[in-house]
Parts: structure tokens; sequence; C-alpha cells
């Protein structure tokens, strides 16, 4: 049984064909990256798994589960979580309610408007745990737009593992971040249990390669290459796409 | 048999009024995404402006040509000062639109008062003329006449010229419009004013036939809101076919249905949008 | 501290009548306090929900006539409250499954173009609603006996409502479902990915509204008697929508001090000042542009600046108009 499988996946938008009859097939545990240049269409694979987008044509199935017609907040319960390349958080709110709120989504007390929700120990504290994970409970209290662009990130990440997924998708975790932060990030994804299946998307190869057992490149919508690390780094189209012609 | 046929003209009468009005307000929607509350008062200003016009002694084009101008240029001030400043917050906007409704409604109420106002026939149209063995007022043949030939004209400015190109690339996309080079901040000044030299040019059009009065740019304002909703925001046929479709609701709907006049011209509007929320012509959902 | 205050304001608003200095004064509070409560629900929409209605008077209106209309025909007080309020859901739940067919500006406009149905109705199913006369109503309720008809009793029973109201949506603003309406303000698309079922966050937040626009409908008929289509008129919503944005969405106390400024401007602007339309839209445009957020944030930021209290919250502007999620 695979943990993600994507059939002739296909999505316009106009007269455009962005995402062109994609096939993919993703293990239990495996670390994957997907990466190819601007335009590719990897953040469209992204939102069509996630559901925010309807594909065309095709089918996707989550550990041999159909759910290419089930709705996107649903995916969230059935275990795809996801981080976004422009970090969309909430910076009004603490960071302890950012991971709340990650939590409440996927807890049936997300419909009662009469309790407190600073009062719901269940959340509250495996939320600070959360933090605590990446390092960031001393900030707790914090604001989100009190904070770095880095640990921004590093919330961002906190949040979506939070949720207990089953398939993680990180859609560009290192960009705009210093490399000190790089570094941080590195070590907490390396350090995602294996009963988390990861799916990257990164466009810078030196840090994303240390990560990476698999490696699927995508131009122009279309799978062109895939493989093992080793392997797909030596191709030759791979090095047409990224250095040649 | 001749109460339908009378009707179905004034039908067609009002649907070629209502293009003239929805087709600025539509351009409007379309390019700056805000839908324009004071495109009624637009409507109202350009008739009491002619009104006033004529009765200074000047022929009813020239008055039209005017006002049309005058409400245009009030129009390009409103967008400059107020709107340009609210760049990017559509919402504000829009919420600024409604407040200077409401202040155009009231200086109205005090320079022209209460009374509702007749604007005359222009002599060269009045009477009745024979078409096809039945009598039409000559008027109302006019304006139809009138709001095919801007039909056609906005359709050229749209798709032959450079300003036209501009326009509807910015209706299709107007994050691809900015970095493909167009000055947006001017072309949104530039459909502004055309929207209300439009609305205002109606107005004064209409006039012979609905007078101006208090309360006339709130009647107006939502059968503009339900033309673009059903014929698709930025899309001119839309307009053309929306109006008419409005102009027979609106008419059969009072002669049949009077008590449920409101009714009949809102519910077609609110199906279109459960089903098709691009309305029937539009590129982008309301 | 915030007890004390909330002391204080507890005894000066119960003990009103008293030094209030006339029965106009209180007449005035009274509507201030059910506009309030107006102004509340229609903020659950705007200020929580980011979904900005120009409509809402037609939930309003629908209250007032289906009350007068269940009164005049011989019904109780409990059956009006009841029917009034049922009647009130049931439009707001269809409002709501047509409305949210639109984002962002798309919402604004569907809802003005039901409001403006509403007022149709209102103003030419004569056979309906009297049209332009309006339906008058005799009496108001008698709750365990006593008699509401001085305005000082019915002020007491309208802060009471009020107060109800606002401890409702204090109750609201801290509760899970609150934080999920919130949410979906400010991050719809991270909502729907958090496992968030947007459309139907939106869904119930209407009907909250809805509720409490109900009420406030209601106690506008048994205060004045009498409701007519100006009560549904579009000028009407935006009155209402201009309480909420003046004294300041996602807020508690911004809508009733909006209310407030309202009401009170408008009965003492209609005593100096013929042209009321005028300056409510001249109000409009200044708050849209210069205050955005409304006063009470406004107030809020410069009193703790002066007090020097520490950093003040980031102050919540009018919502964005795109603000979708796919759905």
């Amino acid at each position: 049984m695979s943990a993600l499988a994507v059939r002739s996946l296909t999505k316009s938008f106009g007269g455009l064909l962005v995402t062109a009859s994609v096939d993919l097939t993703v293990e239990p545990g495996e670390r994957r990256l997907i990466i190819g240049p601007n335009g590719a269409g990897k953040t469209t694979l992204f939102n069509l798994i996630t559901g925010e987008l309807r594909p065309d044509r095709g089918a996707i199935a989550l550990f041999d589960r159909d759910i290419t017609r089930v709705p996107g907040w649903r995916r969230a319960h059935l275990g795809i979580s996801r981080t976004y390349q422009i970090i969309t958080l909430f910076p009004n709110e603490t960071l302890l309610r950012n991971v709340t709120l990650s939590l409440l989504g996927l807890s049936p007390l997300r419909w009662n408007p009469l309790a407190r929700l600073d009062r719901q120990a269940r959340l509250v504290t495996p939320a600070r745990e959360a933090l605590a994970r990446v390092g960031l409970e001393h900030l707790a209290d914090r604001p989100l737009a009190q904070t770095s662009y880095g640990e921004r990130r590093r919330v961002e990440i906190a949040m979506a593992l939070a949720q207990r997924p089953k398939l993680l998708l990180l859609d560009e975790p290192f960009a705009g971040l210093s490399v000190e932060e790089r570094r941080d990030v590195l070590q907490l994804v390396t350090s995602i249990p294996r009963d988390v299946t990861v799916v990257m998307i990164e466009h810078d190869m030196d840090v994303a390669l240390d990560f990476a057992e698999r490696i699927t490149v995508l131009h122009l919508g279309q799978v062109v290459v895939e493989g093992d690390r080793g392997a797909v780094v030596a191709h030759p189209r791979t090095q047409e796409i990224y250095f040649g012609a | 048999m001749s109460l339908w046929l009378v009707l179905a003209v004034n039908s067609v009468t009002l649907g070629g009024l209502l293009f003239l009005l929805s087709a600025g307000f539509s351009l409007i929607f379309g390019l700056m995404r805000i839908p324009n509350l004071t495109h009624g008062s637009f409507f109202m200003l350009g008739a009491y402006l002619a009104a006033s016009l004529i009765q200074a002694g000047l022929g009813f084009w020239t008055a039209a040509l005017l006002s049309g101008l005058l409400v245009g240029a009030f129009g390009g001030v409103i967008e400059r000062l107020l709107l340009r400043r609210l760049a990017g917050a559509e919402l504000a906007q829009v919420l600024v639109t409604l407040g200077l409704s409401f202040m155009v409604a009231d200086v109205c109420l005090k320079v022209w008062t209460g009374d509702p106002i007749r604007i005359a026939t222009p002599p060269a149209l009045t009477g009745t003329a024979r078409v096809a063995g039945l009598t039409f007022p000559i008027y109302r043949l006019a304006i139809s006449v009138i709001a095919v030939a801007f039909a056609l004209a906005l359709w050229a400015l749209l798709d032959r010229t450079r300003l036209g190109a501009m326009i509807r690339a910015g209706v299709d996309d107007p994050a691809m419009a900015r970095v493909a080079g167009i000055r947006v901040s001017r072309l949104f000044t530039i459909v502004f004013c055309l929207g209300a030299w439009l609305a205002g040019f109606a107005g004064v059009i209409g006039g012979p036939i609905l007078s101006v009065y208090p309360g006339l740019d709130q009647e107006m304002l939502p059968l503009a809101l339900v033309v673009v909703i059903l014929g698709g925001s930025g899309s001119l046929l839309g307009s053309l076919v929306g109006s008419l479709v409005v102009g027979f609701l609106y008419n059969f709907g009072q002669a049949m249905f009077p008590e449920l006049a409101y009714v009949v011209l809102f519910l077609p509007m609110l199906l279109v949008l459960v089903v098709r929320p691009h309305g029937l012509f539009g590129r982008q959902p309301v | 501290m915030r007890y004390l205050a909330l002391a204080a304001a507890l005894l000066l608003l119960g003990t009103l009548p008293l030094w209030a200095g006339g029965i106009y004064y209180v007449n005035i509070a009274s509507q201030i306090l059910f506009y309030a409560v107006f102004a509340l629900a229609i903020n659950v929409l705007v200020g929580y929900a980011g979904l900005v209605t120009l409509g809402h008077a037609g939930l309003f209106g629908i209250a007032a006539y289906t009350g007068a209309q269940l009164l005049n025909g011989g019904h109780g007080h409990a059956a009006i409250a009841v029917g009034a309020l049922a009647a009130t859901l049931a439009a707001a739940a269809l409002f709501a499954v047509l409305a949210l067919r639109g984002t962002g500006i798309g919402f604004v406009m569907i809802t003005l173009a039901i409001g403006q149905i509403v007022w149709g109705v209102a103003y030419r199913w004569i056979s309906l609603t009297n049209g332009d006369n309006g339906v008058s109503i005799s009496g108001r309720p008698s709750p365990l006996g006593l008699s509401l008809a001085s305005p000082a009793s019915f002020y007491w029973a309208t802060l009471g409502v009020f107060l109800v109201a606002i401890a409702s949506m204090a109750v609201f603003v801290a509760s899970p479902f609150g934080a999920s309406v919130r949410g979906t303000r400010d991050q719809p698309r991270r909502m729907a990915a958090l496992g968030y079922h947007v459309w139907l966050i939106r869904f119930l937040a209407f009907l909250l509204s809805g509720f409490w626009t109900g009420v406030a409908g209601l106690l506008y008929l048994y205060y004045n008697q009498f409701v007519s289509p100006q009560a549904v008129s579009l000028t009407a919503s935006a009155e209402a929508l201009l309480m909420v944005i003046s004294g300041g969405s996602a807020t508690l106390l911004g809508p009733v001090a909006g209310a407030a400024l309202v009401v009170i401007m408008k009965s003492v602007a209609s005593a100096y000042i013929e042209r009321w339309n005028f300056v409510l839209g001249a109000i409009f445009v200044a708050i849209v542009i210069f205050v955005p957020e409304g006063m009470v944030p406004g107030a809020v930021r410069l009193g703790s600046r002066a007090l020097a209290l520490g950093r003040p919250r980031v102050p919540a502007a009018l919502p964005a108009a795109d603000g979708e999620a796919r759905r």
C-alpha cells in the first residue's frame, strides 16, 4: 500500500496546462523531494493533493483510499497537513494560539460556541508541547507579528506536525531563511518520525538534497525524471533543466 | 395584443437605457472590482443638470453632452481624490461610493427640491411613427437606436483601440496587466470617468421618459446591479443581453404582478447567482 | 480594575432613568440599546467573519413585520417572539446560502440585492405589508405581569436584553467557534487546510447574526409601535453598517459606541441640521478614509499610548475584500 498515489492528474487554467497527466507514487515513510524550475507546476500539484483545487482529470489516493472527490477540509481529517511557500498564519494571535488553532481544526470542539478556548487543556497542552518540539516554547505568548521569519516557519511546521499527519507536504520550507535558520529547519525536518510520510517541494537544491531519498523532477507540468537521489542528480535531463538550455 | 406590444416596445426602450447605464457600471466593476454605488447618483445628477441647462436655454443635445461631461468630470474627481487613496482596499472604496451616493442625493434634494422635473422630449423626435403597420413614439425608437449606436461604439473602443486592449487586459487579469506595464491607476481614472459620463448621459436621455426626482438614483442602481450580475461583469454583450432581460422583466412584471414587481426582477438574478456565479457571459464569478 | 469599570457602567446604565433628565433622553437610551444589539449582530459577520453586509436591514424588517402581523392577528407576545425569530432565522438561512455564493465584494453585492428585494416586497406587496403606510401595532408585552408601557420600564427591559446580547457575544468571542470564525476571516485557505469547514462556519455565523438582528427588530417594533418600508431601506442598512465601522469592528464595545454615535447624531441632527443624509454620507466617507479601524480601537490606541501601557494590539481594519476560500 502506498502512502500517496496520484494517477494521470491534469489541471488547466484557461488555456494553460499546468499539471499534465502526472503520475506519482510515494511509499509510507518515504522522504520525497519534488523539484523543478519556476512554473513547473509544483505548488499546483500540492494544491490538487490537498483539495484546494479540483483536477480536470485523474485520481488521488491516500493510503489506498480514493480522495479525488473528498472536499479539501476533510482531507486534513484524513491525515494530510501542509505548509505554504508564503507563510500564512495569524499575525495578531500569539504563537500558542496559532498552534492551538491548528489542533482545534481536527477537534469537534471547533463548533462549540460556549466553552472558553483558553481553558481547554486538551488543546492548549499539546499546543505547548508542539512549540517545545520546535524550540519555541519560550515565545508561546508572543504575538506572531513580533517574531522573526525563521521562527514563523518553525511555528508553521509545528502546527502541521501537531495535527499528527500521515502525509506532510512542505512547500519550499527553506525559502527566505538565513543559513542558520535553514540548519534549524533542516534538523527539524530530518527528525520527523518515520510514521509520517514527507513530500517536499524545494527550489534550492543544496539544502534539500540532504533530505531527499527519492526525487521527482517536474517541468512544464510533467514528470520528466524520477528515481533515487543519486540517479536523478546525475541524469542528463536534470542537468539540462537546471543548468542547460 | 396591443398592450403586450406596447409593453414590449417600452421594455426595449428601458433595456436600451439600462444598457447605457450599466455598461459603465459593468466596466468599472470588471476592471476595478468595485460595484460603484454612486452610479445611480450619476444617472440622476446628469438628468438634473440637463434639466437646469435646458431651462437656461440650451438645446436638448447640447445639454445632454454638457451634463454628461460634467458628471464625467465629477467622477474623475471622485476617483482621483478619494478612491485612489484607497487603492487596493476594494471594500473601503465601495463604502466610499455608498457614502457619496447619500451626499449627492441630499445635495440634489436641496438644489432641485422634491418635485419631479420633466425634461421635454427634443422637438425633432416628438410624435409617432408607423413602422411595419404599428404606431410607436419616435423618441422611444430613438433611444433604442442610440443604445445600439453606443453598444457598437463601445465594442469598437474595447476591441479595436489600444485603450480598449488595456481595459480588457485589466479586466481579465489585473496582476498580469500591471506586470505588462499598463498604468493601471490611470486606466482606473479613465474608466471611472467613462462610466460616470455614460451614466450621466443616460440620465438625460431617460429624462423625457422617466422624469427626474429624488429617489431615482435608488431605483436605477439596483437595476444596474441586476444587469451586471445577470450578464456578467466586464462583458459588453452581457450588459446588452442583461439590460434587455431586465427591461422586459421590469415592465412585464409591473404589468402582470404589480405586488411582486421587485421579486420578479430579482429572483432570476438570484437564480443565476446560484447556478452560474459568473453571470451569463462573465469571466470571473461575482 | 476592569471589573470596577464594569460595575460602574452597570450602575450608571441601571439607574439611567433616574438621572437622565427627562423622557426624551430615556427614549434615546432605549434606541441606542436596541440599535446596539443590531450593530453587535452585524458585527458577527462584518468584524468577526470578515463578511460585509449591506442588506441586514432586510432581516431586521422581516422580524419587525412578522411580529407586527402576528400581533395584529391576535397572537400573544410569546408566540410573536417565537414566530418572528423563527421567520428571521429561516430568512437568514436562505440569505446566507445565496450570499455565500459570492466571496468578498460578491458577497456585498448579493446582500445588497437581497436587501433591496425585501424592501421591494415591503414597498409593493401591499396586501402583505400595507406598503408605504406601514403596519401599526398597539401594546407591548408584559413579562411577568410588569407593564412596559412607560419609557422607563421599556428602557429597563431593553437594557436587560442588551446585557444578555453582549454577554452572549463575549462568550462567543472567547469560544472555540468564535476562534474558528475569526480564523476564516484572516486566512480562509489556511483554515480549510487545517480541517475547518469554512462555508459551514460562515453559514452558522450568519444564523447567529440573524438571530440577534431579529431580536433587535422586535425591540424596534415594540418601541415605535410601527414598522414601515423605511426600516428596510438601503439607508437603514447603511446606517447599521456605519454603527459597526465607526465604532470599530471586531471589538465588543465598538458597535455599541457606534450605535450611540449614530443614534445621537440622528436625533441631534434632526433638531439642528436638516440634511441628515448628507451628514451620514460624509461621516461614512470620512471614517472609511481616516479612521478605518473605528473609534474604539482608535481610542484604545491613543489611550494606551497616552498612559504608556505597553504595545497595543494591531487594530482590525475593514476586512480585506479578497478573503476567499475555494469551496
